[in-house]
């Protein structure tokens, strides 16, 4: 090998070389961490919301009569919707998972003020909210429809019974195994809540919340001029069934509006826009990023060559191979990589560190430096080719000319 | 010289099109995805109010959990109750003082056709459209009578007044809003606090309310906050008389201060009302009042997202994968011309004149790729609006203005003369005569 001959040779004519390396170095930092965030934004992404995405959609009823009857006009409605062809359950309630607006309550193991309670997101829901929202209930029972009442405008007081999610139940009774039918917790301070069923899943409105997968159902209807009916469609009649359900709720009842009509899906879209639109940005900067210095290499690397075009035609007169050129160019090439890519794995590591501490993201999996020094030898390589096959056309010739 | 230099860079830039191309590209990239970060950053933590934005204060008081702060490590929490917010109106004590919330109403334009819309109310006191320089197209607002006798009064902005009433002064007729009468006072012209700094709450970039009203009439007609409601105690039974006396938090309390002894005179004042407080049972924790002045208080509020903050970064340093590429192409461009400089510098240039030449030659460069970077970063612009189209607020965040014009170009050029520097002090460096031979 001619590892000796190349090094010297970068020697004679560092500074070159050494910017290569660094340009290599910097790209392979920001490819390292855009990756990690790459990483973990479409983790969160992919979290499931636990309830029936596809067939769900729902909308807001305004009435604003002075003297409404809310009770009588949401019974009469979610009637009217339940017994729609193609609908296959429906209810009033407050939010629905993702949507970014809700209820969140404390709930604590003891009674009193001051208790250490945890957060939970609230879903004011009948005996149809579990077959609504699609939720697979894994303990326990549902609610039965004497215990649905309507809320009472002037009392703070809380329905005893709710159903809540396993992630609820383990935060709540760590030791339990998820075995916490039948008992109590206490919400507002000293109203207890006796827990009737636990659901698999049903993830909180708010996506970026710390509790966001502690929910609970609980067994109220709401006198409230504001409310929102969530709909569940038979499987494929999810877009028919929207108009004609906006059409029947605003026809049913002129002193309301009926908007903010909106399906599950565009409401998981909606809620990661953020997110997607991070992902997508940073996988174009990671191209642009390989690209750009791909070229870089490419530039440098011919100048090099013709720069040296009678050293390689002396070399070649004096026996050397047109292999052998070529495997001095990329053997060339490969060392500066590995200068670059040694940097660039502390500069990654450094730059995760303090992205780390400043956005609070997680750190980088340790498989990803390796994959980023592969990817880098390979661009390497592959910009390097070209530059390094016009070197093994250089006839011996050259040497014997002035160029 | 200038000038002669000047066509030196062009005639070495035609000379060898690819490498200056490439040279113009990186940068021109480079300045791109800066500049697109660097202008949406600029717009969200911009000044919405910069000739006021020093005497603007907003309140909190850490009406708090004794056991437990309203956020950590010990942060009062970020809205005020209803007990206090009316307690500091009526104490009056600022030059100016403003409690706001928002709210929401159905308006019945009138007609048995028209259709009722619902919108965007926000309930605050007389001060607001004085304290917040809301520009006006007819009328004003209302006066302090109104607020003290509850009369139905209303400021609508443009777009509801060319909806109701097709654009026309519609000052003293009256609108119909849940049922009720209101008359109109006044409206608002074209208004677009970028953030929207009053209230931050609901969405720091989104658009002013359509109508404004009275607080002390919204409350009485018993108008829930649409904005976050915090509570750390229960609400007792009662109805909204309970909730308006609870210790939930819901609403925003702005005073105008002018100078250090206001602002110190209105903390006293804050903290002489707490203790008073403290004799009826309420603030449990130790003191800990605060006033911020708007930039303040929105840097406190976090409102620019850290995805934007983590895109800022990465493309800085992405200018600085451009910038290290341009550094080798132009010293590549220089060692290859090393011929050309040691003739100049043997036929009696000074290293002075070489230095001018390429600095003038990088400066070309520099100004060329900015030109295309500020192109790059108008199409970076459209594409982020593209990406988070279903956000109307995006527009308003990716906008250039000509300040961020004259930063693109003028960064560039800084990058392209920073970058030639290292190059530069090269082709000063080779000797006169060394490289004649080879020629």
């Amino acid at each position: 090998m001619e590892i000796g001959p190349i090094w010297r040779a970068l020697l004679r004519n560092k500074a070159g070389y050494v910017l290569i390396a660094l340009q290599i170095a910097v790209t392979m930092a920001i490819i390292v961490n855009a990756i990690a965030i790459i990483q973990e934004r479409t983790r969160l992404m992919q979290r499931p919301s636990g309830v029936d995405e596809d067939n769900i959609f729902y909308l807001a009823s305004m009435s604003f009569a002075a003297e409404a009857d809310v009770p009588g006009m949401i019974d009469r409605d979610l009637e009217r919707l339940r017994a729609m062809p193609g609908v296959r359950d429906a209810i009033s309630t407050n939010s629905v998972p993702l949507r970014n607006g809700g209820w969140s309550m404390g709930l604590a193991l003891e009674p009193g003020a001051g208790q250490d309670a945890s957060g939970v997101a609230i879903y004011f829901t009948d005996e149809h909210g579990i077959d609504t929202f699609g939720l697979n209930l894994v303990a326990g029972r549902n609610f039965r429809p004497e215990e649905v009442a309507w809320n009472d405008p002037n009392s703070s007081r809380w329905p005893a019974t709710g159903i809540i999610t396993r992630a609820m139940a383990d935060t709540l009774f760590p030791d339990a195994a998820g075995d916490v039918v039948g008992k109590t917790v206490y919400v507002n301070d000293d109203d207890p809540v006796q827990i009737i069923g636990v659901v698999e899943r049903m993830q909180a409105p708010w996506n970026g919340w710390d509790n966001v997968e502690n929910s609970m159902l609980v067994p109220q209807k709401r006198d409230f001029s504001y409310n929102r009916y969530v709909i569940r469609a038979e499987p494929g009649q999810r877009d028919a069934l929207m108009p004609q359900v906006e059409q029947m709720l605003a026809d049913s009842n002129r002193e309301r509006i009926v908007k903010d009509m909106r399906t599950m899906s565009e409401t998981r879209k909606r809620s990661y826009l953020g997110d997607s639109a991070l992902v997508k940005l940073l996988t174009f900067i990671v191209t642009l990023l390989t690209v750009i210095t791909g070229l870089g290499i490419v530039g440098l690397a011919s100048f090099s060559v013709s720069r040296r075009t009678r050293q390689i035609g002396t070399r070649r007169a004096l026996g050397a191979s047109r292999f052998d050129i070529l495997r001095y160019f990329m053997l060339e090439n490969f060392i500066i990589s590995t200068l670059g890519v040694a940097a660039g794995s502390i500069l990654a590591v450094l730059l995760n560190m303090w992205m780390v501490e400043t956005f609070e993201l997680t750190r980088i999996t340790w498989y990803l430096i390796p994959a980023a020094m592969l990817l880098l030898w390979l661009v390497g390589q592959f910009a390097v080719a070209g530059p390094a096959r016009r070197a093994s056309m250089v006839p011996p010739a050259v040497a014997t000319r002035a160029v | 010289m200038f000038r002669y230099y000047l066509k030196l860079g062009m005639l070495s830039i035609r000379k060898n099109p690819v490498l200056s191309a490439l040279m113009v590209a990186a940068i021109a990239i480079g300045i791109g995805a800066c500049m697109t970060m660097v202008t949406i950053h600029y717009v969200m933590s911009g000044d919405p109010i910069p000739q006021k934005s020093k005497q603007l204060f907003y309140v909190q008081l850490d009406s708090w959990d004794p056991n437990e702060a309203a956020d950590e490590p010990d942060e009062p929490p970020d809205q005020v109750t209803y007990l206090d917010a009316t307690a500091l109106l009526e104490a009056g004590k600022a030059r100016r003082q403003v409690v706001s919330y928002r709210s929401g109403r159905i308006i019945q334009p009138p007609g048995a056709e028209a259709r009722p819309f619902d919108v965007d109310v926000r309930s605050t006191s007389a001060d607001f459209f004085a304290m917040f320089d809301v520009p006006f197209l007819y009328g004003s607002g209302w006066d302090h009578t109104a607020d003290a006798q509850q009369e139905q009064v209303v400021v609508i902005n443009r777009d509801t007044n060319d909806r109701l009433f097709g654009g026309e002064n519609s000052v003293g007729n009256r609108i119909t809003m849940n049922g009720d009468t209101y008359r109109v006072a006044g409206v608002i012209d074209e208004w677009l606090p970028t953030p929207k700094f009053y209230d931050v709450t609901t969405g720091a970039f989104n658009d002013p309310e359509a109508v404004f009203m009275p607080f002390s009439v919204s409350i009485a007609k018993e108008m829930p906050g649409h904005g976050n409601t915090n509570c750390w105690k229960p609400i007792p039974d009662g109805g909204w008389e309970s909730f308006l006396n609870s210790e939930c938090v819901w609403m925003q309390f702005w005073v105008e201060l002018h100078g250090d002894n206001e602002q110190r005179d209105y903390l006293a004042f804050l903290d002489s009302y707490v203790n008073s407080q403290k004799e009826l049972g309420r603030f449990a924790r130790p003191l800990n009042n605060r006033i911020s002045d708007v930039m303040r208080y929105l840097e406190a509020e976090e409102i620019v997202d850290d995805s934007v903050r983590i895109m800022l970064v990465l493309a800085i340093l992405f200018l600085v994968v451009c910038l290290l590429n341009t550094i080798g192409l132009l010293l590549a461009k220089v060692m290859r011309r090393s011929g050309d400089i040691s003739l100049r510098r043997a036929l009696g240039a000074p290293r002075g004149a070489i230095f001018t030449q390429y600095i003038v030659e990088a400066g070309l460069i520099g100004f060329t790729g900015g030109l295309f970077g500020l192109l790059l970063t108008w199409f970076g612009l459209q594409g982020i609006r593209g990406l988070y189209a279903d956000l109307q607020f995006v527009d308003k965040l990716a906008q250039l203005d000509w300040l961020m014009v004259l930063a693109a170009i003028a960064l560039a050029i800084l990058s392209a003369l920073g970058a030639s520097l290292y190059p530069t002090w090269r082709a000063c460096g080779i000797h006169p005569a060394s490289q004649l031979k080879t020629l």
